[in-house]
């Protein structure tokens, strides 16, 4: 058995994306992400790969898309401050339909703000931080050996859905360090459907064949040409002013991840089972959170934890499952109350959603949660 | 050793407190327990005050912050002030010797110890100062073997610097009495 090392979460990343098939990073380094953007320097090289420090963060997605199109799995690393840069090529990756991997290892802002300190401000951002409809995989990690196994999940749900994941660590899980022993699962990797202009009849580079969502897709620069664009276009890849065949697309491209959100949707629920309170949280803030459930249980309370690992989409059909044998819901992050819009939509007044968040960089704590707890309970006796 | 043993390495930036608590905890993994480490620095590459933590458990380490340590380092005359109001009942504090016992602080919990000096004048290096302290916070607290700790320390030194090091930790763990040692056993 491999022995145990001490690893940080930002390195973690790296070692999972490698293993995930990942060869090229394109980056420009930020804190808390840094360490992926060294660490990818380091390992890819050694891995017949290619490591890239851009100008800046556009260039940066945009050598990543690039080196996709033409066939390599690509990833880069950012913080708040380069995500917002980000988001234009983050909508065109969506729109030509490019798998890549984005990690945003969340600091707080708003812009530069606190550099080295914690926050989980991008939440909305990584749904909504790019223009028009469009659709968004993002994943949210809570351990570095979670973050080994999930990143090698966000590669493997770029490839088969082709759209850019958004891999939403914060500083908490990026830049601690824990004990783990890294397993090699490659039967569970997933490669890209390629296509190519000899196949069959159709040679057409966006086709997709009835009942389906997703395009195989032809390496770029490599022979057969075709056409990418950010326009809408047809299943020849090339724009269209076309009403009809535009809202195909967008539409296409929208229900390739909600059709699919059995698939992608993923939580861990802690204690659930007979639950009367839910605390839901996700990424690093669930480490406090596992201890004040822990400490809630030792008093006798029915709290349990509900994480979304897949945050977008939410995963409203999960919450709602559970919302019959609940009679609150807590929900904590490292914000001003951002998830916790989509709690409230999922639970569409059913029963009370309490908030708990911190903007000020400060990591909140197990005892800041069992205080609001205690709070929530002396509110239901005042009702 | 408790359920959760909370330790707090604080000092000025590019004093390698970080470093210590990461060769800490990376000792703990290599002897088969839990440990989860940590840090907050400012934006500077140098000064500014640096801590960092490392929590050590036989049980699964959840919460990755430290609240109360049983442990505190402290290198300069800020980081001991500040943390020495944030210590569990029976802490050990391990202070450099060219540093005041902070106000309020019971001398009797104090080790004080000459790392900086030690590691200028004995090993001849000023930057081995973290690995001095390393070397004394493990022989006063006996938290792992001379062979787990040395592993830990291999792992995170740059090949070539094995002999100094080697030699740091020694110097370090010599700076520690045997009564100080035994003080410190009953208090883990």
């Amino acid at each position: 058995m491999a022995k145990a090392v001490l690893m940080q979460g930002n390195e973690a990343a790296v070692e999972g994306a490698i293993t995930a098939g990942m060869r090229f990073f394109a980056g420009y380094p930020i804190t808390p992400s840094t360490e992926i953007a060294e660490q990818s320097a380091l390992r890819l090289p050694q891995e017949g790969g290619k490591f890239m420090q851009m100008e800046d963060e556009i260039s940066s997605i945009a050598a990543v898309l690039g080196a996709s199109a033409a066939g390599m799995k690509a990833m880069t690393a950012t913080s708040g401050p380069g995500f917002s840069l980000m988001q234009e090529n983050i909508g065109y990756g969506a729109m030509a339909e490019i798998p890549c991997v984005i990690i945003d290892v969340q600091r707080t802002g708003p812009s530069t703000g606190l550099p080295t300190s914690p926050s989980q401000g991008d939440y909305m951002q990584a749904r909504w931080g790019t223009h028009g409809d469009h659709p968004v995989i993002a994943l949210s990690p809570s351990s570095v050996l979670e973050t080994y196994t999930l990143i090698i999940r966000a590669f493997n749900l770029a490839e088969k859905y082709r759209t850019p994941v958004i891999f939403l660590m914060d500083e908490i899980v990026g830049h601690m360090r824990e004990g783990v022993v890294l397993s090699n699962p490659r039967d569970l990797i997933i490669n890209r459907r390629k296509m190519s202009f000899h196949d069959g009849a159709n040679k057409q580079c966006y086709f997709v064949p009835e009942g389906e969502y997703v395009p195989a897709m032809k390496p770029f620069g490599q022979g057969e040409r075709y056409n990418i664009t950010g326009l809408a276009h047809d299943v020849s890849g090339f724009p269209v002013n076309s009403s009809e065949i535009a809202g195909r697309l967008v539409t296409r491209l929208l229900d390739k991840v909600e059709k699919n959100a059995d698939d992608i949707c993923r939580v861990e629920e802690f204690a659930m089972d007979d639950a009367e309170i839910a605390v839901v949280c996700f990424g690093g803030t669930a480490r406090a959170v596992m201890d004040a459930v822990l400490q809630a249980r030792e008093a006798g309370k029915r709290v349990g934890m509900f994480r979304p690992i897949t945050v977008w989409p939410f995963p409203e059909k999960q919450l709602r499952a559970r919302l019959p044998q609940l009679k609150k819901i807590l929900m904590v992050e490292h914000n001003h109350g951002q998830m916790l819009l989509e709690v409230q939509r999922t639970v569409g007044g059913a029963l009370p959603v309490d908030f708990l968040g911190r903007i000020d960089g400060t990591v909140i704590s197990p005892a800041d949660i069992l205080a609001k707890l205690s709070e929530m309970e002396g509110k239901n006796h005042a009702e | 050793m408790s359920k959760r043993y909370e330790m707090r390495f604080a000092g000025s930036g590019g004093q390698g407190v970080i470093l210590a608590s990461v060769i800490i905890a990376e000792a703990a993994v290599i002897a088969g327990l839990n440990a989860v480490q940590s840090q907050a620095y400012g934006p500077e590459a140098r000064g500014g005050v640096s801590k960092a933590e490392t929590i050590i458990s036989r049980d699964k380490i959840w919460y990755s912050k430290v609240t109360r340590p049983s442990f505190l380092l402290a290198l300069t005359q800020a980081s001991a002030d500040k943390y020495a109001k944030e210590l569990a009942e029976d802490a050990v504090v391990m202070l450099d010797e060219s540093l005041a016992i902070p106000a309020g602080l019971d001398p009797s919990r104090v080790i004080v110890v000459p790392v900086l000096r030690t590691a200028k004048e004995k090993v001849g290096k000023a930057f081995t100062a973290n690995i001095v302290a390393v070397g004394a916070i493990n022989r006063a607290l006996r938290l792992f073997s001379d062979e787990d700790l040395l592993e830990g320390v291999r792992r995170h030194i740059p090949a070539g610097t094995e002999d100094i090091n080697r030699k740091a930790l020694a110097e370090g763990a010599a700076l520690i009495t045997d009564a100080q040692a035994a003080a410190c056993a009953r208090r883990i």
